[in-house]
């Protein structure tokens, strides 16, 4: 009997109440007590999380009889449904909708034969009475079908829904019979045309189980350490609203049951990443920062929108439990389309090539933010999507295709821009974007539970390094503070940040320094941490997909494994090992407890987050994810071999970085591309933003321009203008007439009256 | 007897109204206006009693007295106006009145 799944919606209520409180009363109570609101009411979401998966464990059951047990279960409670989904799934998917959200119904005249109809006669009006139907839908709950069923016995009568038309007699002309009594159709018009509902529901799988945890858990953790982060932030109310309001609105996208509730949640965390990019937005970069990330977002959600709206044509339904198992049903062009302009979604909230010029600027905002929403979370919507819809890519190859090599050419390219950066959040963040290529590089294989698998382990060690830098920028102004002297800010990077202005900071600040390292050994894929084996997996998978593209792919794979491992082990060098380059970082001192027990907490989960014998244990993921996302097994290669390549890769590339700067004093002069051109393109970002910005901003300025000046200044702004002056010379002229000279007016009374007498002797003879 | 014919009436009384504008537009003395509306008001009031007669109706010229009974409140009201003008201007030019107009 479960007892706590049916408090699914408290989940979302809980952070929902946090931001309501904050509002109302957040200034009443204070910046502190309003981060420690926040921190609780996602901690007390993640509790319930942890108790409605272990509940959701239990309902496991064998194939025959699933879902019944749930189902009666959940009857109780009112409108649920209980409905199976994949081939042999072992555990229930439970849908809960919450309140139907929109419903579009146009009238409804029903045609019904007056006398049986036999198949394959043609239809004249003679034959055909129209009913009115007694059509009350005040639940929602009536169908239509059903009710024709049970009013008109099927062979007597039968009815069908002239859906779209009221002209009933311009219908009849199109409509034969078809097959059986009740299959009369008015051809040409679509099915899905006309009466459309759309219900705002939850959906419990183990995808979603997953994400919840992670949102929640992460989230909390990222919580507490805000609490210490931003203890001196004079607007930590503001802070802890939006991340509250974050939270709630990751958990609506990755509990949402259809796809319009998926795109609200979509949306919603999109609003609150502008919104904490831009935090301190009295700089105007960091308002840049939060402009450019909504902007490039919205060309993605175009394409996302459009994509849904393919697939309600085709399907006249959003929900996935109706949409997913027809997937098959599409073809075509629309099997194509529709996955393509939902990858187009994902590459905007997911940062993937072309849109991922937003991530790296995001990390304007507080750190925990880069942590939290633009590493673990938010980042990822775009490869949770994917998994979620996966029916659809499985439908279409070519699409598959197209969200690997997209994810292929992001993981190499963001990591090689990774290894000249000296700011230690651009490495983080451009590390990101190559590790969200590498997800979608999974995802893109088919191997979706490998995808969301590094999902996971990427948001506990990524969120671990995004904390631990913060950690140690706190540590770093903690030292300059000590020291009395700032050191100057190069390349326009601020001293706090910039790495080569670090160095021995593993002494100075041991329990940030430790799980930092940790971290980024898990990031690199050293055995036995959790990015191993997340990453291993997904080379494995991409090398079993077959084909020159995929083995192609897999090389690239390598690659990045190896780049990826030479700009950390660049980074755990500059930043933690070797003497400090700075006052301040000699004398940098250790962050508080509040931030580094987040850390340590993390660090446990980067080194156990991956460990198959967890899955051993009955931790849930990442077999389970197969219930849901479909089992995949591997066959034909040498697991022990590949993952030996893999690690090989991970170590060359820490060895490479050891000998280039650990080995001797780092020669900081070569560094922000000073060391030759190929490091001066990298540093330049490949001049991707400046070419983005030559040929769509610029236009669009130029565009814009024009409008400002000629369209509304000239044409609209002229109009209203040009109707106030005429008016005025109206008026100029007119007052004449008023002049209050009375024989004026006399003369002027007088002239009409005989005018009007003149008129009845000629018009009225 | 002989009637006079209508149509001599109604020259006579468009005669009258015409001097009678004349007056109102053309003179400045209000005196004069004010005895000028007086003539044009009075012309009407003989179109009708002669158009009354020539008809055989009655309402015709129970209308006219209606008329002179107005007519007198006006003159009275008119010439308070006069006194009222004379004493503050002591002119009564009809030009010099026109402080009121915008």
């Amino acid at each position: 009997m479960p007892t706590f799944i049916p408090l699914l919606p408290l989940v979302l209520a809980l952070p929902l109440a946090g931001v309501v409180l904050l509002v109302l009363f957040g200034g009443r109570i204070g910046g502190r007590a309003s981060g420690w609101l926040a921190t609780t009411m996602v901690g007390f979401a993640f509790l319930l999380s942890l108790a409605i998966a272990f509940e959701y464990e239990g309902l496991r059951e064998a194939p025959a009889s699933s879902g019944t047990e749930a189902d009666h279960a959940l009857d109780d409670e009112g409108s649920h449904s209980v409905e199976e989904h994949g081939a042999s799934p072992e555990w229930p998917v439970i849908e809960r909708k919450l309140w139907r959200w929109m419903r579009v119904n146009r009238s409804l005249p029903l045609v019904v034969a007056a006398e049986p109809l036999a198949v394959g006669d043609t239809i004249d009006e003679t034959m055909l009475d129209i009913v009115d139907v007694p059509y009350t839908d005040a639940l929602g709950i009536l169908d239509l079908s059903i009710s024709v069923h049970r009013m008109w016995s099927a062979d007597q009568a039968l009815g069908l829904v002239a859906r779209d038309a009221i002209e009933v007699g311009e219908v009849l002309s199109d409509m034969n019979v078809s097959a059986g009594a009740d299959q009369i159709r008015p051809l040409g018009i679509p099915e899905a045309v006309g009466d459309f509902s759309l219900d705002v529901g939850l959906r419990l799988d183990w995808l979603s189980v997953l994400m919840l945890l992670v949102i929640t858990g992460v989230g909390f953790l990222i919580h507490i350490y805000s609490t210490g982060y931003m203890a001196h932030d004079p607007d930590r109310r503001r802070y802890f609203t939006y991340l509250n309001l974050f939270v709630f609105s990751m958990l609506v996208l990755v509990l949402g049951s259809s796809f319009l509730t998926l795109f609200v949640g979509w949306e919603l965390v999109g609003a609150c990443s502008y919104l904490l990019i831009g935090f301190w937005h009295r700089s105007e970069a960091n308002a840049s920062a939060g402009r450019k990330a909504f902007i490039v977002n919205r060309i993605g959600d175009l394409a996302f929108l459009v994509g849904m709206m393919l697939l309600w044509t085709h399907f006249g339904s959003l929900a996935f439990g109706d949409v997913l198992p027809r997937a098959a049903e599409l073809t075509g062009l629309a099997a194509i389309a529709a996955p393509l302009l939902l990858l187009g979604g994902a590459t905007g909230k997911s940062a993937q090539i072309p849109l991922y010029v937003w991530l790296p600027d995001a990390m304007a905002g507080p750190t925990p933010v880069s942590a939290l929403i633009h590493a673990a979370t938010m980042v990822t919507a775009g490869v949770y999507m994917i998994a979620r819809v996966h029916p659809l890519f499985d439908n279409a190859p070519g699409a598959m295709a197209a969200v690997a090599v997209v994810g292929g050419a992001t993981a190499l390219i963001a990591a090689l821009i990774a290894l000249v950066q000296v700011d230690i959040k651009r490495v983080l963040a451009y590390s990101t974007v190559s590790q969200l290529g590498y997800m979608f590089m999974a995802v893109g294989s088919g191997a979706y539970v490998a995808g969301v698998f590094h999902l996971m382990t990427h948001a506990f060690f990524k969120a671990l390094l995004f904390l631990g830098a913060g950690s140690l920028m706190h540590a770093m102004e903690h030292g300059a503070e000590h020291a009395g002297e700032h050191p100057e800010a190069l390349d326009g990077i601020p001293y706090e940040q910039d790495m080569r202005h670090m160095g021995g900071l593993l002494r100075r600040a041991p329990r940030t320094g430790w799980t930092f390292l940790i971290g980024g050994l898990a990031l690199a894929g050293v055995f036995p941490l959790a990015g191993f084996w997340s990453k291993d997996e997904i080379l494995l998978e991409v090398l079993a997909h077959g084909g020159g593209l995929y083995t192609a792919l897999y090389a690239v794979g390598l690659l990045t494994a190896f780049l990826t491992a030479l700009y950390t082990g660049r980074q755990l060098l500059l930043v933690l090992f070797g003497e400090p380059r700075s006052e301040a970082a000699a004398q940098a001192g250790e962050s508080p407890l509040s931030m580094t027990v987040p850390l340590i907490v993390l660090a446990v989960l980067s080194i156990v987050g991956g460990l198959p014998v967890l899955s051993a244990l009955g931790a849930p993921f990442p077999e389970r994810l197969g219930d849901v996302l479909g089992h995949h097994a591997v066959e034909g290669l040498d697991k022990i071999v590949l993952a030996l390549i893999a690690s090989a890769a991970a170590l060359a590339g820490l060895g490479l970085a050891w000998w280039m700067y650990g080995r001797r004093v780092p020669d900081l002069g070569l560094m922000a591309g000073r060391a030759g051109a190929a490091s001066r393109v990298l540093w330049g970002k490949l001049y991707v933003d400046e070419a983005y910005h030559i040929l769509f901003v610029a236009p669009f300025v130029r565009i814009a321009r024009v409008l400002w000046k000629f369209v509304d200044n000239g044409l609209v702004d002229g109009a209203v203008n040009g109707v106030g002056r005429s008016l005025l010379a109206a008026g100029q002229w007119s007052r004449r007439w008023q002049g209050g000279r009375v024989r004026g007016y006399g003369l002027s009374i007088l002239l009409g009256a005989a005018l009007m007498v003149a008129w009845l002797f000629v018009a009225a003879p | 007897m002989n009637a006079v014919p209508l149509g001599h009436w109604l020259l006579l009384t468009t005669a009258l109204f015409g001097v009678g504008a004349a007056g109102v537009l053309l003179r400045r003395n209000v005196m004069i206006v004010l005895m000028s509306v007086e003539l044009m008001l009075n012309a009407v009031n003989i179109a009708l009693v002669a158009a009354a007669r020539a008809h055989g109706q009655i309402e015709g010229q129970l209308f006219v007295f209606f008329s002179l009974t107005v007519a007198a409140a006006e003159v009275a009201v008119g010439l308070a106006l006069v006194v009222a003008i004379w004493r503050s201007l002591g002119r009564t030019d009809v030009d010099d009145v026109s402080v009121m107009h915008g």
